[in-house]
């Protein structure tokens, strides 16, 4: 069964959103997914980053959700590879700003114990900055 | 002096706004002005009739159509008042549809009013216009053609039939280009090298073509009809003539050195025949590669030249000749993938590029084999094009069908091989070029749409793995293959960039020689007489090269077979009265077409009329026909004349190609901007010289407005340095007599800006309204600044 995606306010608003977070024009991307054979931990993440870029373009807020962005290490591999000239890493971290901004808990630092040692460095970094920032 | 005066109604166009009775009415109470008409369709043949017939009957000699742009009728009344016996500068149009009727469309008074001044403006204009001269020049048949490869070829035959005259000039020891390199062409797969090499021979043999291969032009001067070049001739060391290609040289020869014409694939010997083509069929001796000739460390190749065609002494020579337009036709470079290191290219054995796998195929068909190909093949598309990480942004437009065609041929001559083409966007633009890459894909080829990173061997089969998104599925995936293909772009030749700054001919953003026009002058530079043609001018297909060369071909013959070329009489001129040979001017001039000989002399052959010399003379000494001094200020002095207390006018200086067009533009599509902007066009806002500008202020003037070409678009070079400079000067005057500076603004435009120009005249407005009026006392005290030059 094939999903439909009903494109309205919300998918408008939340492109808009990525754009102005990020500073990036997020629908310069022509999807040849060089970001995603340049980045190193790809085969781990629930949306490829050029996935995610589409994502971003037609406003979908299953990105804003996605594991993907807190896979994202950060390299900037992609960053200096798009033939576009975008800066994913930036896409990047608007989206996890966007996430944050729910204001949901997936890691409670007071509580934090034997889950430091499995948890990649930059959840616990985002979680941390959630109160500093 | 008997002007007439012509008010057209444009059906409604401009009548509906614009009373256009009033403005008749307005018009027959100005200085000179004996008939008066106003008319519904001034340009139609009864409206052009009113005016040849009033001009018989009147007796009168100047014109002024109240109608629409001159850029829109202008020709039509130019012809209309010829035909009547007058010359054609006695016609000026004010133009009063565009520039009131429609972007003051809802305020119907100011529209007339503004209709009245722009009138008064036109036919003040025409009260100082004198009759203008034609400006011709002599033209010979003589062209030179930089560039041998399918463009120059083209283009020289089709000159050379027609009779002209023509000097192709070649850097390599033989014509042909990367046509002579190909496998085959793509949709028709054509063997390349056999349908080039007839027209190779036709150049070789034809009377009107004098060939000099191994050459290069070192220095070009002068212009159009007038061509001085100067074109060494390296010693080949074998005369062409006596030479049979026999081949006995070079099986002789000791010194073996890689092949250009194989990519470095294969070796060659010191002394060579160029390819199994070329033309001239002559070997040549590689003076850098040979044992030594001075002194004569081998000579084994004379001793066995039976055609005794071998001459160690042979010096490079030296050709000065005059041609009357040049073709540039130099072509292009395959882009250098090894600015993409992360493809591994001539790091990892099995990673080539496409023209080297052009080679390979073609030399496999012959039996040899250049190297192991392998059964599993990709291809990787634009490296190097659409790139922003190496600067290349646009699209090399052939690499998606050669990669079609190379592995359409890979596959056909091993249908067990798998044939990969990786690509981001596949385009099959062309006449048969969409069932072409149906025919691959029928073939088996397989096309993933998808961008790898990066490539990486395999340590140990030395095979290379390539790993990408599939795009479509999104999933990542992984292959091994014989052979990575890097599908590179087309970037401006070494000999097109060195011919370009020899030329001075711009080149644009993407570093391609720039064209006129992109739509209508395609083949034409902005340097009058030199025409380009084929990659040099952007990268294309075969058959696109060839239109285009043909083009070129004949766009020069238009201007050389009247054997006179007439050019625009709108053209820089010298009051040797005045000139005191100081030669400000001359560096002023962004073409090079002053010199001083006692007084300043303009060679009107390269006068491209911007007037960007006018401000550089400190005696007023020089001026510009049709748009002098006198005629732009008679229309200032027009445009503030009956000015009110209180009452706002902005002067805006517009150049004709841009920010003309662009007013027009924004008048046709009712755009709506203040009707205090008097526009006045100029060829260049550059003609508009500090005194000028002082003087419409001390006229009443609230502010002055200077539109210009952006850069990349402008027919005249660097006219943008000295509208700033002038407009610094002015400003510095301004500020002596206590008057804002700010009063003069200037922008570059392009035609297509709408709100930037409707924005930045209404800022100007409100600028003058923050500001009011100038106090008489500042206007007298403006009148007596004098321009301070330095340096």
């Amino acid at each position: 069964m094939s999903e439909v995606i009903y494109m309205g306010e919300k998918n408008k608003k939340l492109s808009e959103k990525i754009e102005e977070l990020s500073g990036e024009k997020i629908t310069l991307c022509e999807q040849c997914g060089i970001c995603t054979t340049s980045c190193p931990m790809a085969d781990d993440m629930d949306i490829t980053p050029a996935g995610i870029m589409r994502y971003s373009q037609i406003g979908d807020e299953r990105v804003v959700d996605s594991e993907a962005i807190w896979i994202c290490a950060s390299c900037f591999t992609c960053t200096v590879r798009c033939p576009r000239g975008i800066d994913l890493a930036k896409v990047a971290e608007a989206l996890r700003e966007l996430n944050l901004r729910k204001n949901v808990d997936h890691i409670d630092v007071n509580h934090l114990d034997e889950e430091l040692n499995e948890l990649p460095a930059i959840a616990v970094v985002s979680a941390l900055r959630k109160f500093t920032s | 002096m008997k002007i007439g005066v012509y008010v057209c109604h444009c059906g409604g166009n401009i009548s509906d706004v614009v009373d256009v009775e009033k403005v008749a009415e307005f018009a027959s109470r100005q200085p000179d002005v004996a008939v008066v008409r106003s008319i519904s369709h001034m340009c139609s043949e009864s409206g052009q009739r009113a005016i040849i017939d009033d001009i018989q009957q009147y007796n009168l000699d100047k014109i002024v159509v109240s109608a629409c742009s001159p850029q829109f009728q202008g020709e039509t009344f130019k012809k209309a008042v010829a035909k009547a016996g007058l010359n054609p500068n006695m016609v000026v149009m004010a133009n009063i549809r565009e520039q009131s009727a429609w972007p003051h469309h809802d305020e119907p008074e100011n529209a007339t009013e503004k209709a009245k001044i722009l009138t008064a403006m036109a036919i003040e204009d025409i009260r100082k216009k004198e009759p203008v001269e034609k400006v011709t020049l002599k033209m010979g048949k003589n062209v030179l053609v930089i560039g041998g490869g399918i463009a120059g070829i083209q283009a020289s035959l089709d000159l050379a039939n027609a009779g002209f005259n023509v000097y192709l000039v070649e850097k390599k020891p033989t014509i042909g280009g990367h046509m002579a390199q190909l496998s085959r062409t793509f949709p028709t797969e054509d063997c390349s090298s056999c349908i080039l090499s007839p027209k190779m021979a036709d150049v070789a043999e034809h009377p009107n073509i004098h060939l000099m291969t191994y050459s290069e032009v070192l220095e070009v001067n002068g212009s159009i009809g007038n061509f001085n070049v100067r074109i060494l001739k390296k010693p080949k060391y074998v005369d062409e003539d006596k030479c049979t290609a026999c081949n006995k040289c070079t099986e002789v020869c000791p010194v073996s050195v890689p092949d250009e014409f194989n990519l470095g694939m294969t070796m060659r010997k010191a002394i060579y025949l160029p390819s199994s083509t070329a033309v001239p069929h002559s070997h040549v001796l590689d003076e850098d590669a040979c044992l030594g000739l001075k002194p004569l460390a081998c000579g084994l190749c004379s001793q066995v030249c039976e055609a005794d065609a071998i001459n160690y002494d042979d010096m490079p020579q030296y050709i000065n000749l005059k041609v009357d337009t040049i073709i540039v036709a130099t072509g292009f470079d395959i882009f250098d993938a090894h600015l993409k290191p992360q493809y591994g290219y001539r790091k990892y054995r099995n990673v080539i590029n496409a023209l080297e796998m052009e080679r390979i195929i073609v030399e496999m068909a012959e039996g040899h084999v250049i190297r192991p190909i392998g059964k599993d093949i990709a291809f990787i598309q634009c490296v190097g094009s659409r790139d922003a990480q190496v600067g290349n942004l646009y699209c090399s437009r052939i690499c998606c069908m050669y990669a079609t065609k190379l592995a359409s041929l890979l596959k056909r001559m091993d249908p067990s091989r798998e044939v990969y083409v990786f690509y981001t966007d596949l385009r099959a633009f062309g006449k048969g070029f969409e069932e072409y890459y149906r025919t691959a894909q029928e073939l088996g080829v397989k096309f993933i749409r998808g961008r790898p990173g990066e490539l990486a061997e395999d340590p140990e089969s030395k095979k290379v793995v390539v790993r990408v998104e599939d795009t479509l599925t999104r999933k990542i995936i992984e292959k091994k293959f014989d052979l990575v293909v890097l599908s590179v772009g087309l970037v401006p030749g070494e000999g097109t960039v060195k011919i370009a700054e020899m030329l001075k001919l711009p080149r644009s953003a993407d570093g391609f020689i720039k064209e006129a026009h992109p739509k209508f002058r395609p083949v034409d530079t902005p340097v009058e007489g030199i025409f380009v043609a084929g990659c040099a001018q952007g990268p294309k297909d075969i058959p696109d090269t060839v239109a285009q060369a043909s083009a070129a071909a004949a766009r020069a013959m238009s201007l050389m077979n009247k054997g006179e070329y007439e050019m625009s009489p709108i053209k820089a001129f010298v009051h040797e009265d005045l000139c005191d040979g100081c030669g400000l001017c001359v560096e002023a001039c962004p073409v090079d077409a002053i010199k001083v000989a006692g007084v300043a002399e303009i060679n009107v052959a390269v006068c491209k009329g911007c007037g960007a010399c006018i401000s550089s003379c400190p005696r007023n000494a020089i001026d510009l026909r049709i748009f002098s001094n006198e005629e732009v200020m008679a229309q200032v002095d027009a445009a503030l004349r009956d000015k009110k207390p209180g009452e706002k006018r902005i002067i805006m200086f517009a150049d004709d190609m841009c920010t003309y067009t662009l007013a027009d533009g924004v008048g046709t599509a009712k755009l709506k901007y203040n009707s205090n902007t008097y526009i006045i066009r100029v060829p260049s806002s550059s003609r508009v010289t500090p005194e000028m500008m002082v003087r419409a202020f001390e006229k009443g003037a609230d502010g002055i407005f200077l539109g210009e070409c952006e850069a990349a678009v402008s027919p005249y070079p660097d006219t943008l340095k000295v509208i700033e400079e002038n407009v610094k000067k002015a400003r510095e005057m301004l500020a002596r007599a206590g008057i804002e500076e700010d009063r003069i603004q200037y922008s570059p435009f392009v035609t297509v800006m709408f709100k930037k120009f409707v924005a930045l005249a209404n800022k100007m407005l409100r600028m003058a309204e923050k500001y009011g009026d100038i106090p008489e006392e500042k206007r007298r005290r403006l009148g007596m600044e004098k321009v301070i030059y330095h340096e």
